[in-house]
């Protein structure tokens, strides 16, 4: 427990910062409920229609849906690849470990809009041969969206791995344990928290993921954050208010249903 | 030997999966686009003298180290202030500062932009209030310009800066700053000349982090920049998609990546990747 606690003027700086940071997750409320087709700020009147627009509108059922069967998807692919990986490198300990975990962190290291045109170039390549795996295509987004998820996941992995006592693996293998039935049996539910974690960043990223998305669909493949993208670039669409509405509080409330739940952890 | 063979099958079957995935879809198709950046149109280096030529480029490529600059200065000054709080302040503060921090960090970049449209633009709340006013009769340019494109990068990366800052505190010792206060220092001479110079890698970590994001950003100034504050990003998407020039696009993308490494490896050199997280 610090005994340093801030003082009066770092307060006030620190609370212009989290004014600073709030404040355009609370201007859309206000836009959210405008009657203006157009963004504004509503005056005087107040109106739900952009919400019913959300619901009313094919387009955005769509998207949303696209997007869940994309983040599910490339979340267990990469989910499985990831453990299997962080498997290999804590049972056994290969040489050259650090060279092979940095070469699978780079997509999270090299600047996104690289990794882009980068699957842009694989999936233009793939699409030359297969018209429902490539460019475009829903299968050619959840393996890109795979391959931006997998270093995050690696990483959760390798963390909740390192927390592991090695005795009861060194315990189970002297007992005649096969690396099967280690992995299974001992390892894996030594570390449950750790995978599920890294399947549920490696949704909510993919269910973001924004900036390689554009590069790599046109017309069929158009993922909430892609239809997004198409109302914000040209005429502002207030439905976008309402959406970032809805995401925000699903946020907040996962936030503080976590806190509480780490709260009552630590209580006990 | 037979445990030891099998030792070195198993890890071989369990790594195989992700290194044959990432080679077949990151590392071949990225030689593939520098191959693009030596062959389209023409084969040879013209795409690398267009680089150092182009006043267009060059322009984009000044913006982007000016933006990133005062991003960085910026978003690491504000971080630290709602840092310490988060570090070091009483249990209440410390529960706001966090609500404060990890409530943005987890909406998506592209939520964040809007409310700063919904924020900025001329029909936006800041100049709807002052027009109200009457402290203005023309809305302000708040947005698509370069102090947009500023106010929302700063705006995403402030959090990202915070967790290094935050690992750095946490493993500074309270006894330090006591014995300063005790010996008769004040508030901000303590702050300044024992608190800050004792984050330094901290501070350097999440300057080179912010940088490093700011260099490569693409959604935050394509959106609030209005395609008038174009930065390397948009200028690679823009040469894929909009004036297919294909070659160009790659070569800006193998300097961008060359120039991110570079300064990954100055980074490592001062700061441990444990003192990141």
């Amino acid at each position: 427990m610090p005994t340093y606690r801030p003082g009066p003027v770092s307060l006030v700086i620190a609370a212009f910062v989290a004014l600073f940071l709030l404040m355009p997750l609370l201007a859309v409320i206000p836009v959210s409920l405008t009657p203006s087709r157009m963004l504004a700020m509503p005056s005087g009147e107040l109106s739900l229609r952009h919400y019913r627009a959300l619901i009313e509108d094919p387009r955005w059922i769509g998207s949303i849906l696209l997007s869940i069967r994309i983040g599910i998807v490339s979340s267990a692919f990469s989910t499985v690849l990831a453990l299997c990986f962080s498997l290999g490198v804590w049972m056994f300990q290969p040489r050259f470990t650090a060279a092979l975990v940095g070469f699978v962190l780079l997509p999270m290291v090299v600047p996104p809009v690289v990794s882009a045109i980068t699957l842009y170039f694989l999936l233009t390549s793939i699409s030359g041969f297969s018209s429902f795996f490539g460019y475009d295509t829903w299968l050619g987004v959840a393996m890109a969206h795979s391959v931006m998820t997998v270093p995050f996941a690696t990483v959760l992995m390798l963390v909740s791995l390192s927390q592991l006592d090695r005795r009861i693996d060194l315990a189970a293998r002297g007992l005649g344990a096969t690396v099967w039935e280690r992995a299974t049996r001992i390892i894996m539910p030594n570390i449950k928290f750790g995978i599920v974690t890294a399947a549920l960043l490696s949704f909510v990223l993919s269910w973001e993921e924004i900036g390689v998305t554009l590069f790599i669909t046109s017309v069929n493949a158009i993922t909430l954050p892609r239809l997004m993208w198409m109302g914000l670039r040209d005429n502002i669409d207030p439905a976008i208010a309402a959406l970032s509405v809805i995401l925000i509080i699903i946020t907040v409330l996962v936030l503080a249903v976590r806190s509480l739940v780490v709260r009552q952890r630590g209580g006990h | 030997m037979r445990s030891y063979l099998s030792d070195r099958m198993g890890a071989a079957l369990l790594m195989a999966p992700l290194l044959l995935f990432l080679v077949l879809a990151y590392a071949w198709p990225f030689l593939g686009v520098v191959k693009w950046s030596f062959t389209l149109p023409t084969p040879g280096l013209g795409q690398y003298e267009a680089l150092l030529t182009d006043d267009l480029v060059q322009s984009v490529f000044i913006r982007t180290l000016r933006i990133a600059a005062i991003v960085t200065v910026v978003s690491v000054a504000a971080a630290y202030a709602i840092t310490v709080v988060w570090v070091r302040g009483t249990p209440a503060q410390r529960l706001i500062a966090e609500f404060c921090i990890l409530v943005p960090f987890w909406i998506s970049v592209l939520t964040r932009a809007f409310g700063w449209v919904a924020l900025l633009s001329n029909r936006g709340l800041i100049n709807t209030w002052l027009q109200a006013i009457g402290f203005i009769s023309e809305p302000l340019a708040l947005v698509r310009n370069e102090f947009g494109v500023i106010v929302g990068m700063t705006h995403f990366l402030i959090p990202f800066a915070v967790f290094p800052l935050a690992s750095a505190m946490r493993s500074l010792d309270d006894r330090v700053l006591l014995a300063a206060r005790g010996l008769g220092s004040s508030r901000m001479r303590t702050f300044w000349t024992v608190f800050v110079p004792m984050t330094r890698s901290g501070i350097i970590g999440a300057a080179m982090i912010v940088f490093v994001f700011s260099l490569g950003f693409f959604v935050t100034p394509a959106i609030l920049g209005g395609g008038r504050s174009v930065m390397i990003a948009e200028l690679i998407y823009l040469r894929i998609f909009q004036s297919p020039d294909w070659g160009l696009g790659a070569a800006i993308s193998v300097v961008l990546v060359l120039f991110v490494g570079a300064l990954m490896a100055l980074l490592f050199r001062y700061v441990r990747p444990k003192q990141l997280i």
